[in-house]
């Protein structure tokens, strides 16, 4: 299988966290490249709904995703039921990123993962002495 | 019908064999019309892999010429995959055929709903269980292992972070929210210290931050209705709700809905017997 990784887009639909032109000059340029990718009006909705397609997406290679904070996207996955491939995943932050440093990011082959380390599912959470011994 | 068993469709943007490429501009048009609908779009190609299909219906949308494909199953039979022509479309009526395929295939419309939750970071959390002691509204329960756990996303109340403030590690974000750490942001010491992090559990236990928060905008509305100044009234009742959201982080649309104070007191009791079941299910068996 190829190690070209994929790439996600989330358009962050229901809310204005994700500034309006940087969203919108990041889809339009993934658009004018010509790459394949996916693209989802809101992963939040996604993860409420414990949509199949989130396990699909974490299922092939490893897979860059435009859409917001790391720690918030790992765990929006796991709740779906569909946990990230911690060593495989590189979230580019559109809240905090300029729309030129993402997408430069989503199509550059290499692939920095930087989802917060550490658990990877909820199952793996301590009970609760665990944690306070 | 609960979020999770709602269907929904997936569309495939094809510009390969048999099909005539759009240009950027209008690869672009087409996108964000679906996406600010609701609907996630696949635009496939062979040079990168995109996910593989599930038992979601799936439309295929193409510059097909004279050729549409009929309407199809995939390999297992399962899935049906239906086609419409972009030919002569422009891109803001394909929607319109989109919303068409939508309602036969009997997906859902995404989107009506402002998908607004708490999100555990288990990375982070104890499960002390005072989420789920906190919340009235039945958001949080437990799984099959007794962990803490999102069970019922859309009976959160829209906007209202309250229950991040009540969890003692920032465990809980919710991603919409403006600022950080709730947003997901990087969780620093500070944060953890910060008054307005915390809140005083034993006043929250029993649901009384929510009678107090209750009584005051009762109050409040009193005080308000002996006014003769109509508007005046209001906006001074604005104000205070203003002021009691901005202190508490509860919206005031939440604060007018709350139930009444012995609804409030049973729901609590409810939820604080569900904490203690679970914590009681955690305790080591001697
Ligand atoms: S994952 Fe982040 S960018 Fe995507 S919809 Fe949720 S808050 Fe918005
Ligand atoms: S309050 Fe925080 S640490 Fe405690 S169970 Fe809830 S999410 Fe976990």
């Amino acid at each position: 299988m190829s190690q070209t990784p994929q790439i996600l887009y989330c358009h962050c639909n229901y809310a204005q966290v994700v500034p309006k032109e940087v969203k919108e000059a990041v889809l339009r340029k993934l658009c004018e490249s010509g790459v394949p990718f996916e693209a989802v009006a809101d992963l939040c909705e996604m993860s409420a709904r414990r949509d199949p397609a989130l396990q699909r997406l974490t299922q092939g290679n490893a897979i860059k995703i435009a859409a917001c904070y790391p720690r918030a996207v790992k765990w929006l996955f796991a709740a779906a039921n569909a946990p990230l491939p911690l060593d495989r995943t590189e979230v580019v932050n559109m809240r905090a990123e300029t729309a030129d440093n993402v997408v430069a990011s989503l199509l550059s082959m290499e692939l920095k993962p930087n989802v917060p380390t550490g658990k990877v599912t909820a199952s793996d959470a301590p009970a609760a002495e665990t944690a306070q011994a | 019908m609960a979020l999770a068993d709602q269907s929904t469709l997936r569309i495939v943007l094809y510009e390969g064999a048999g099909a005539t490429a759009l240009a950027g501009e209008e690869r672009f048009s087409v996108l964000s019309t679906l996406l600010g609908q609701g609907y996630a779009v696949t635009r496939a190609g062979s040079e990168r892999a995109v996910a593989p299909a599930d038992k979601s219906s799936v439309l295929v949308l193409g510059r097909f010429g004279a050729e549409k494909p009929e309407t199809t199953t995939d390999s297992s039979g399962q899935v049906s995959v239906r086609f419409e022509n972009l030919e002569d479309t422009a891109p803001e009526h394909v929607i319109a055929k989109v919303d068409g395929v939508r309602t036969t295939a009997g997906a859902v419309k995404q989107g009506d709903w402002k998908p607004w939750f708490p999100v555990i970071d288990y990375d982070r959390c104890t499960n002390c269980m005072q989420c789920l002691s906190f919340c009235l509204f039945g958001v949080y329960g437990v799984d099959g292992g007794q962990r803490i756990q999102v069970q019922n996303n859309d009976n959160c109340k829209t906007n209202c972070p309250a229950c991040s403030r009540v969890c003692p590690e920032a465990a809980i974000m919710f991603p919409k929210y403006k600022a950080g750490p709730i947003n997901g942001d990087v969780v620093s010491d500070k944060d953890l210290n910060r008054e307005k992090m915390k809140i005083d559990i034993s006043a929250l236990l029993g649901g009384d931050v929510y009678h107090m928060l209750r009584e005051r905008s009762e109050k409040a509305q009193s005080r308000f209705s002996k006014e003769r100044d109509a508007e005046k009234a209001l906006s001074e009742r604005q104000k205070c709700l203003v002021k009691l959201a901005q202190s508490g982080d509860i919206p005031a649309e939440v604060l007018m809905s709350l139930p009444s104070p012995d609804e409030i007191a049973r729901r609590a009791e409810e939820a604080k017997a569900k904490a203690n079941a679970a914590l009681a299910a955690q305790a080591p068996k001697t």
